[in-house]
């Protein structure tokens, strides 16, 4: 009691708190398991040099069935590539790229987007109407053309995906925070803070954006999936990190003229890739369960 | 089925009714023990603050609880039949035909998409086997009957396309085609304008007599009752604690809680200084928190131990038969045993005004807002740009200690002349001195600390007033930091303490978040946040119309003393007559933008007056058997603020229209007293020779007892 | 209401404008680079002078942009550096392959996800509501180029049933058509899906609704007349935008199922650097997703009376 002003105190039980409301998913089944699903990957790429039963590039057997075990080798479960790298190995080692490419880029994507639309939504006016235009001009593309266009100008590494999911996906965050603030800019809140005469970005950023938080964690959750999506896309057209490392796109691309005599090699990588998608997306339906039921 | 004319009996009975909501808490009791025997032709009244019940009864009658609600003990019966026992097409035809209802919210209730004519016929073409011309003339017919004009126009229709008062008598017609024995209306004004209220509580009326048919009112207004019900039932926690004619109940009340109810609102034509407001202590208790024995319990002054806390055997107290006043009941155990001559409870005390020094002056100020107009006649006649005239001609002033009342309906532009004087519009024309300086065109962001910590605001909405994403303590520090009222982090937290001191909170509230207090609580907050500057004035915007009366008087009775204390100028904006009345020492009435009538309150509240204040105290519901008022009912809509009358913005709906000059020329401002002045074109003799609107039949009787 | 129309038509026109300058700068801003596309990297510097000469490359900025929107807007779209010939021969009969695919999928896609939708949110809550909210967060979880291994292992490597691949060429096949459908309908009928729901849901809250069955209405009125009219109106602007989602996916699609269409087109175009092609191919692809949202926003207004007699 005799602190309560002091600031870093303030600032944890914030963090607490929201970890708190977070924590409430453990009452929404499905989005319990959608967060089962996303830390087995997180575990899977912290954890790959470990678990991985072999390297990811190394030219072992070619062409094994799932499940084949070779002599002085070992089982390869999901069965090796057309070059003999083995598919569970790859897999696992698959999941890191994904984990640190996407959400870096989701990241990347709201600091560009929320700060757009914190001012079109407060201000309005001139500066909601050049931000709204320049971000329906980049929406009306559809997205992969976006994408293709900008990676086969800029080149494909790994920064430049960032770039490219940035400059795609932040007019979505955009719309999506001017509408919060629209709708939030009104409440009495805001105009006592005017009328205490508060600086414009400290209403945006003290007064507004933390009561649009819960909204933007479930958009956050599933714009994660879709990034994801994004990424495999990617690596699927040729377009995603350079090989020899594993992404998932990517291995689909290598193999998929044997998809047909071969499936295993297409299907399980695919199979990789939605379910952590899949988590994200039952996260974000049992956050909103969660949050809409107070 | 019994047919709608041969039946005699009740038309409706509520035996024991329970009725519950099943959460992920648990089961959740809304409403205990609940009886209710309305006769044919009857009207009785369910009033109560939020949250007592009284809606879900409504819905229980109609038997529609949605998935998570249902009847857990007793009996609804509808002429006779259990309506629990009633199939699901069995319900769909009593449904909107033997029993009809009207709702709070108008514009919801009628489908966007749907031409009102449609959505009327609906009605005949499903109970009855009739033609659709047929419908047709049935609708016609039923809006003629609820006094809308040109009813053809309206069956054309889109529900957005008329006004609130208008949608509403379309919602009581749609109701009323199949001519049911039984009508629920639930707070079918409280979402409209006072004066547009007073036309439908007049039509409401009107049909009791005209159609015979029986109706359950609900409201959480006792004058509405008083106007519309021959019984009452008065409902708290869920619980009815009491229930009798409307003349017994408002005059010989037993129940500690209807005392209470009938202390806290103020009264127009009783002296405030003899009939303080007395505010109820506490807080409504959960549902799932309720006291053992009676629920009033932990509230109520006349609590014994070992008997109140007793619970009977539905849960809580039994029902009481009051002696020697047949079909009056109570629930309380002590209600012959309580000494009401005696009772002096501690009240709100208004005090004798001392103003001091011009605080506040206003000449001539003016707020226009340009629009572009984009219809294709004005692109092609090039005016373009168009002026809404939020404020035009305000001129008033303000003294220290004083409250000033600033009085209007919706659209009066009440709000505009508020954000003028923050600072957060500037005024299009005209002086608005402040302390001595002028502010009128000084946004916020170039007034000093000072100017602007001097003067500031409380707000109306209670749930939104505070950011739910703060701590309570740290929003006042922010404001004690930004006026620069001190620097010091523990100074700051001293004052945050004595804020919450002086809004009587707990100083343990500072920790809190917002979700965690009630309506009443974050209100007190929200003063305390206007007082942290030691504000020279204080602009309350309907600081209380949204919290339930028993809290209302509370929250003005902080507010009335903290503002002696400090002898800050409050002005104290409302819709509300009764309060004004109570606590204001002068009345500035406006109507779309301009100042009507202004002067001391009892020189407003008597004759002579603007026909449009006449108008207006005319239509506020007063819950007092002993006052009798003259009634005006207005007619037609409120004018836009876009495109607004010439001449006298009331002439479209005055009802003392005096000829072409009304509607040609701006009316001058006339003296009828020193300080009392009325902007209008009638002669002063005329308007003097008024009779009052509101008048105390018998002055002898104390006015509630 | 005929002012919207207007208005909207010309931000439509602005867009298109603001497109085709970003693409311009994008891909022709650096002329030198534009000679190496176009006459390959072991031309001669004098080579390369002489063709942008002899194409007006050396003219201002501005005048280039003009005289090339100009073109454009005629239907004069250049060579294409890969295949030689003017862009539009090859690009019109690929766009009309797509378009079939297209039709096909929304043929699809509309019906299933209305019905599936309007079912699952008439009750929310419901265990029918649950089971179609789950299935349809799991099928947009599958990404096309993950979904389509998977059905081509069961109906091609598996079953036998159909082709794997779509190159239709021995002529329009209405069997190869089947797989890159199925594929697209399997990612897009779920969003879809989702949103009819949730407006179907909160329709089904609203005070309105309330009013007509306490009018006693039958059941089914409630949900025809006065429900579904409301509740559609959201799904019709999601559909619209779903096509923009839907060229997006037919890149994909085209790309495995070796489709002759125009995603594959663009694909391919971007790859080989073909730039006229490129610049071709994403005009046409904006404008088809500028036209919908254009269709999208005129038809909401259109639907909803709140706003059209406003």
């Amino acid at each position: 009691m005799t602190d309560i002003a002091a600031g870093v105190q303030r600032r944890e039980s914030r963090i607490v708190r929201t970890l708190k409301g977070l924590a409430l998913i453990r009452e929404s089944v499905v989005g319990m398991i959608g967060l089962a699903l996303v830390l087995f990957w997180v575990a899977m790429a912290a954890f790959a040099n470990q678990i991985a039963p072999f390297p990811p590039n190394a030219t072992l057997y070619p062409l094994a069935a799932p499940g084949e075990f070779v002599e002085g080798m070992g089982t390869f479960w999901l069965g090796t590539d057309h070059i003999g790298r083995d598919i569970l190995s790859r897999i696992i080692h698959g999941s890191r790229q994904v984990l640190l490419y996407a959400p870096l880029a989701t990241l990347c994507a709201y600091l560009v987007g929320i700060p757009m639309g914190l001012a079109a939504g407060y201000r309005r006016g001139a500066t909601d109407g050049v931000l709204s235009f320049i971000s329906n001009v980049i929406l009306s593309f559809p997205v992969l053309v976006l994408y293709i266009i900008i990676i086969a100008t800029i080149g494909a590494s790994g920064a430049n995906i960032v770039v490219a999911v940035t400059f795609a996906s932040a007019p979505g965050i955009f719309r999506i925070v001017r509408g919060l603030v629209l709708d939030l800019r009104n409440r009495e809140y805001v105009f006592a803070a005017e009328t205490r005469g508060e600086t414009p970005w400290r209403i945006m950023l003290v007064e507004i954006l933390p009561n649009a938080r819960g909204p933007l964690i479930v958009d956050a959750c599933l714009r994660l999936g879709y990034v994801i999506i994004t990424i495999g896309v990617l690596g699927f057209l040729g377009l995603g990190l350079p090989p020899p490392d594993p992404d998932w796109g990517g291995m689909i691309n290598e193999t998929r003229q044997m998809a047909m005599s071969f499936p295993h090699m297409t299907v399980f990588p695919g199979i990789a890739i939605s379910s952590l998608v899949l988590g994200f997306n039952l996260l974000a339906d049992g956050l909103r369960e969660v949050s809409l039921r107070d | 089925m019994n047919t709608k004319a041969d039946y005699d009996g009740p038309i409706l009975e509520c035996r024991n009714l329970s009725i519950s909501y099943f959460t992920r808490a648990g089961e959740i009791p809304a409403v205990v023990d609940f009886n209710l025997t309305l006769e044919q032709g009857g009207s009785v009244g369910l009033v109560g603050e939020s949250g007592c019940g009284k809606s879900t009864v409504a819905m229980a009658i109609m038997q529609y609880m949605g998935s998570n609600g249902g009847i857990v003990g007793g009996q609804v019966i509808y002429k006779g039949r259990d309506l629990a026992t009633c199939s699901e097409e069995e319900l769909r035809q009593l449904r909107g035909n033997e029993i009809s209802m009207v709702y709070q919210e108008p514009m919801a209730s009628l489908n966007p998409s749907i031409t009102l004519g449609k959505q009327l016929m609906e009605v005949p073409l499903c109970h009855e086997n009739i033609s659709e011309k047929e419908a047709y003339g049935r609708a016609v017919q039923i809006l003629a009957d609820v006094n809308l004009p040109d009813p053809e126009r309206v069956m054309a229709s889109y529900p957005h396309q008329i006004s609130g008062g208008q949608q509403q008598r379309v919602v009581i017609a749609m109701a009323l085609l199949s001519n049911p024995s039984l009508l629920l209306l639930d707070e079918p004004t409280t979402a409209l304008d006072v004066t547009v209220e007073a036309g439908i509580v007049e039509l409401i009326g009107d049909i009791a007599k005209k159609f015979n048919t029986s109706m359950v009112y609900i409201s959480h207004n006792l004058g509405l009752i008083l106007a519309t019900c021959d019984r009452v039932n008065v409902m708290y926690s869920g619980v009815v604690v009491e229930n009798g004619s409307v003349d017994e109940v408002f005059d010989h009340m037993r129940h500690p809680y209807t005392k209470g109810l009938f202390s806290c609102i103020p009264l127009p034509g009783t002296d405030k200084m003899a009939h303080p407001l007395v505010p109820i202590r506490g807080q409504l208790p959960l549902p799932h928190e309720r006291p053992p024995g009676c629920y009033f319990g932990p509230r109520c002054d006349f609590f014994q131990e070992g008997r109140c806390d007793k619970a009977g055997e539905r849960g809580t107290i039994d029902m009481r038969d009051v002696d020697d006043r047949p079909g009056h009941v109570v629930r309380c155990e002590r209600w012959n045993e309580i000494d009401w001559e005696n009772y002096r409870p501690e009240g709100v005390t208004s005090y004798p005004l001392q103003a001091g020094e011009e605080v506040l002056s206003i000449d001539n100020m003016r707020k226009y807002y340009e629009l572009n107009d984009n219809s294709i006649a004005a692109m092609i006649s090039g005016k373009r740009v168009r002026y809404v005239k939020a404020n035009e001609r305000i001129s008033f002033n303000a003294h220290e200690g004083e409250t000033i009342a600033i009085v209007g309906e919706s659209g009066c532009g009440k709000s505009t002349f508020a954000k003028v004087l923050m600072g957060l519009e500037t005024a299009t024309d005209g002086d608005v001195v402040f302390n001595g300086k002028d502010v009128s065109e000084l946004p916020v962001q170039q007034r000093s600390p000072e100017q602007v910590g001097s003067m500031q605001m409380v707000f109306q909405n209670p749930f939104d007033t505070l950011n739910p994403s703060h701590a309570v303590g740290s929003q006042l520090a922010r404001v004690i930091k930004k006026f620069g009222v001190e620097s010091d982090k523990h100074k700051i937290e001293q004052r945050v303490m004595e804020l919450l001191d002086l809004v009587k909170l707990p100083r343990d509230f500072a920790r809190r978040r917002p979700r965690q207090l009630s309506g009443g609580q974050k209100q007190r907050v929200g003063i305390a946040r206007a007082f942290a500057g030691n504000p020279a004035m204080v602009v309350a915007d309907e600081p209380v119309s949204a919290l339930d009366v028993s809290v209302q008087a509370a929250i003005t009775g902080l507010l009335m003393d903290i503002q002696h204390t400090y002898r800050t100028t409050l002005l104290f904006i409302s819709h509300d007559l009764s309060l004004v009345r109570y606590l204001a020492d002068r009345v500035v009435v406006m109507y779309l933008g301009q100042i009507m009538e202004q002067g001391t309150t009892d020189e407003v509240f008597a004759p002579p007056y603007h026909p449009y204040t006449e108008a207006l105290l005319s239509a506020v519901p007063i819950a007092d058997t002993s006052i009798k008022k003259k009634r005006i009912i207005l007619e037609g809509n409120l004018p836009s603020v876009m495109s607004p009358p010439k001449g006298c913005p009331f002439n479209t709906r005055c009802p003392r229209k005096i000829g072409s000059i009304c509607e040609t020329e701006v009316p001058p401002f006339v003296e009828a007293g020193p300080g009392h002045v009325i902007m209008c074109h009638i002669p002063m003799e005329e308007l003097k020779s008024v009779e009052p609107v509101i008048v105390q039949v018998d002055k002898d009787r104390p006015a509630a007892e | 209401m005929l002012i919207f129309m207007v208005r909207r038509f010309g931000t439509m026109v602005l867009t298109m404008v603001v497109v085709s300058l970003l693409l311009f700068l994008l891909l022709e801003i650096n002329i030198g680079s534009v000679a190496i596309k176009v006459l390959g990297p072991y031309s001669s510097e004098e080579q390369r002078n002489i063709w942008l000469e002899a194409n007006g490359y050396f003219e201002p900025f501005y005048i280039r942009y003009f005289s090339w929107l100009g073109n454009f807007i005629t239907g004069d779209f250049g060579d294409s550096i890969r295949f030689k010939v003017p862009v539009g021969e090859i690009l019109w009969p690929r766009l009309a392959n797509t378009g079939i695919l297209g039709l096909a999928t929304m043929l699809v896609v509309i019906p299933l996800s209305l019905v599936l939708g309007v079912l699952a949110g008439m009750k929310e809550g419901s265990n029918l509501d649950r089971g179609i909210s789950v299935g349809s967060i799991v099928t947009t979880s599958i990404p096309e180029f993950a979904s389509a291994p998977l059905l081509s292992a069961i109906f091609v490597f598996y079953l036998d049933w159909l082709p794997g691949t779509s190159s239709m060429a021995s002529g329009f096949s209405l069997v190869q058509l089947v797989l890159p459908a199925m594929v697209l309908v399997l990612y897009d009928f779920g969003y879809v899906t989702r949103m009819t729901r949730a407006s179907m849901a909160e329709v089904m809250m609203t005070h309105y609704i309330r009013t007509a069955v306490l009018k006693g209405l039958p059941y089914k009125t409630v949900i025809t007349r006065h429900a579904l009219r409301n509740a559609l109106i959201a799904p019709f602007t999601v559909i619209m935008l779903q096509i923009n989602w839907l060229l997006s996916g037919v890149i994909v699609v085209e790309f495995f199922f070796a489709y002759k269409g125009f995603g594959a087109l663009l694909l391919e175009a971007s790859l080989t650097k073909d730039i006229f092609m490129i610049e071709a191919c994403a005009m046409v692809a904006v404008f088809v997703a500028v036209a919908t949202q254009t269709i999208a926003d005129v038809g909401y207004t259109y639907l909803n009376p709140r706003i059209r007699f406003a």
